[in-house]
């Protein structure tokens, strides 16, 4: 923001120097700073994105070829299923309260979050959820198999004895990503530094203040949902089974309630650090600042009203179809306008083509692409052919992949010698984006082709048509998956060391993130800092 | 600045969506009855009909299907029946147990197409009550229905399914 002072402080001179960090691994069980927590959940989520990407080989590995050849069709059933759960629960959502927790104090000038013993709770609950989820592939019967939506009856009637470690799982998920969203309303609504009035506020902080919002609406149902799971298989009651009065189509309502929020709480945040780093390589202010908050909201407040756009084929009625696919389609104008303002941002601007802002450029382009193809699985009729194909697949991996994760990409970069105080090695990260944005198109852009011709999705096996195009798809899937290790080796690298840089890392970057040194000292903004 | 009375709203606002998607499940129901979407016909006794319309008649036909691995074979006697609007109507179905064990069973009745099950009505169903059949026992159900003469101008022909069940093991759980 232009508001904030541009007078540079060097905060390390003021720093008082008492409450160093504990030495070795106390430091980090015991923490309530929130950039040693915002690091954990970093890292959390990296580790878990490893590992989820190692199923996705599998996945892909199996599917290079029609046929059997490496996994039994119930392996491969749960590989869908946890890869899924990972990416979602243990890969996205963690890397963005790793941002929040971060960067949203540096950018509203506290201290450090609200509730920092809170905070550390919320983040070491987190490896244990994932540990129960994980060891379950290893008991016998196996892992959760019945994908990662987990319909009912698949995870009830058909389901195998370990479905209560998956449901304890995602309770405590749910805990954690609850308790993480309070923190965040608590410190943005009661820690803004004296000046920093709510339309001052940088847009990251906006997107994740509604997404902390959505957080705490819907995670509540979704643990509803897995309890509801849990007491039918368990405990003989009947939510979802027709014998005893239950409806197995409201298992669906109840879920997607759910889920279609959630995926506007994996893009809203990604919206936030794209509006942060298009002005910053752009030299210019945001266009549409309060258009852009706007926009925001009211993708927030229509993501309740949209949930059965995933459910046209359970036989809804006419009326019910058409009500979900307008308001559906209506999500695309504020979207759209978001689109049109980072466009409009770059416009004429003096634009350098750094690493953070290559992998918002790929964003625009690639997320709006998963956009439309959204747009098309909302027209119900068409809709009736795409539902549960290689299309959908196609659809939100391109949201997902190339939108939430690249924003992450982005996020990393861009925050990553403000962390360190090392710039990272850019070559290295330049093939890291080129390798990746190559590869992810093979990859995943096949996959409209085939799901439109008719290939199913979680289906360990497929008819010969398909050969060549999923061998395709696992070719760039291989590619993809070892291009993400180069992420890992220009993180270790430039946490290891690198050419220093200055508080301000980016010329064209604004906002309190940049008046403080780099790397960022452990306490900051102790005093809080002054905004015109 | 105190957090507590910031920290304690949005804490009751979890505890409320937790409610929430359990209110959900009676709303669901209530939604259905109200607008009588999804097929799901009332599993209450209802009232007699009180008018006959002549002038109509509509079409109805029974399916019966056991779900996978239920050791049922349940079948109405006429595969379907012609009524009038307001005149009831006695069918019978026919139930085997096929298994070697006692049973019990839980018919589910689900009307197409869906908007036609509001208007559908049962005075005696075997799907009211949980039907317990010994092993290879045969037995006589009845369903005693009308259909409502306010049915929809267009709807000539509607579709009475039973799903049926073996709830035997859950109510060894619940006892």
């Amino acid at each position: 923001m232009s508001s904030v002072t541009e007078q540079q402080h060097d905060q390390a001179a003021h720093h008082d120097g008492h409450h160093h960090p504990a030495k070795g691994f106390k430091r980090w069980l015991y923490t309530t700073n929130h950039k040693d927590i915002g690091s954990l959940y970093l890292i959390f989520s990296l580790t878990m994105f490893l590992i989820g990407g190692a199923m996705a080989m599998v996945i892909r590995a199996e599917l290079f070829q029609p046929g059997l050849q490496l996994v039994e069709p119930h392996f491969f059933n749960q590989m869908t299923t946890v890869h899924g759960l990972i990416m979602v629960f243990g890969a996205v959502m963690p890397a963005f309260t790793g941002l929040a927790n971060w960067m949203v104090p540096l950018m509203i000038g506290a201290p450090d979050m609200a509730l920092p013993r809170m905070n550390n709770w919320s983040f070491w609950i987190l490896p244990f959820a994932f540990i129960i989820l994980l060891a379950s592939l290893f008991m016998p019967g196996g892992g959760p198999a019945f994908g990662w939506t987990f319909y009912a009856p698949l995870s009830t009637t058909y389901s195998n004895d370990n479905t209560a470690l998956f449901v304890f799982a995602v309770h405590i998920m749910g805990i954690s990503s609850i308790m993480g969203a309070i923190n965040v309303i608590v410190t943005i609504v009661n820690l803004r530094a004296p000046g920093m009035t709510w339309m001052k506020l940088p847009l990251f902080v906006w997107t994740w203040l509604i997404t902390a919002f959505l957080l705490i609406a819907v995670m509540p149902v979704l643990a509803g949902a897995v309890t509801m799971v849990l007491t039918d298989k368990y405990f003989a009651t009947s939510f979802f089974d027709a014998a005893g009065g239950g409806d197995p189509v409201m298992f669906q309502h109840i879920f997607w309630f759910f889920g279609h929020p959630e995926v506007y709480i994996m893009i809203l945040p990604a919206f936030g650090i794209i509006s942060t780093i298009v002005p910053t390589f752009s030299r210019k202010k945001l266009f549409g600042y309060a258009s852009m908050v706007y926009a925001t909201s009211s993708i927030a407040l229509l993501s309740f009203i949209v949930w059965a756009h995933h459910m046209f084929t359970t036989g809804m009625p006419v009326a019910g179809e058409l009500f979900f696919m307008y308001a559906t389609m209506l999500i695309s104008v504020p979207t759209g306008v978001k689109v049109f303002n980072w466009v409009a941002t770059m416009w004429r601007g003096s634009i350098s083509f750094e690493v953070p802002m290559l992998f918002s450029i790929a964003f625009i382009v690639l997320f709006t692409l998963g956009g439309f193809s959204g747009l098309m699985l909302a027209i119900t009729p068409a809709d009736f052919q795409y539902h549960d194909t290689y299309f959908v697949v196609a659809h939100f991996h391109y949201v997902l992949v190339t939108g939430a994760i690249f924003s992450i990409m982005a996020g990393a970069y861009y925050w990553l010698p403000k962390w360190t105080g090392n710039m990272f090695n850019i070559t290295l990260a330049k093939w890291h984006f080129w390798l990746s944005l190559v590869s992810v198109n093979v990859l995943f852009f096949p996959m409209h082709f085939v799901g439109l011709a008719g290939m199913p999705r979680r289906i360990p096996d497929y008819a010969l048509q398909f050969a060549d195009f999923n061998a395709i798809i696992s070719i760039g899937g291989f590619a993809f998956g070892l291009s993400q290790l180069l992420f890992v080796v220009v993180v270790f690298k430039c946490a290891r060391g690198g050419d220093k840089v200055p508080a301000k890392v980016w010329d064209g970057a604004e906002g309190l993130e940049w008046e403080v040194a780099s790397p960022a000292p452990y306490h900051t903004f102790e005093t809080p800092p002054e905004i015109k | 600045m105190s957090h507590a009375p910031l920290l304690k709203r949005l804490v009751v606002i979890c505890v409320g969506m937790f409610a929430f998607a359990f209110a959900l499940v009676p709303l669901y129901d209530v939604f259905c009855d109200v607008t009588g979407l999804n097929g799901k016909p009332s599993l209450e006794q209802a009232k007699q009909s009180t008018s006959v319309n002549e002038a109509r008649e509509i079409d109805v036909s029974f399916t019966t299907h056991a779900q996978s691995g239920a050791p049922f074979e349940v079948q109405s006697h006429e595969y379907s029946v012609v009524v009038k609007p307001g005149a009831m109507r006695e069918v019978l179905f026919r139930a085997k147990n096929t298994s070697n064990e006692d049973k019990v069973m839980q018919a589910v009745p689900s009307v197409s197409p869906g908007k036609a099950a509001k208007y559908l009505h049962k005075i005696a169903c075997f799907c009211f009550d949980q039907q317990p059949l010994k092993a290879g026992e045969e037995v006589e159900f009845k369903l005693l229905f009308y259909v409502d003469t306010q049915l929809p101008e267009d709807v000539e022909e509607l579709t009475l399914s039973y799903t049926v069940f073996d709830i035997s093991r859950q109510i060894v759980a619940s006892n």
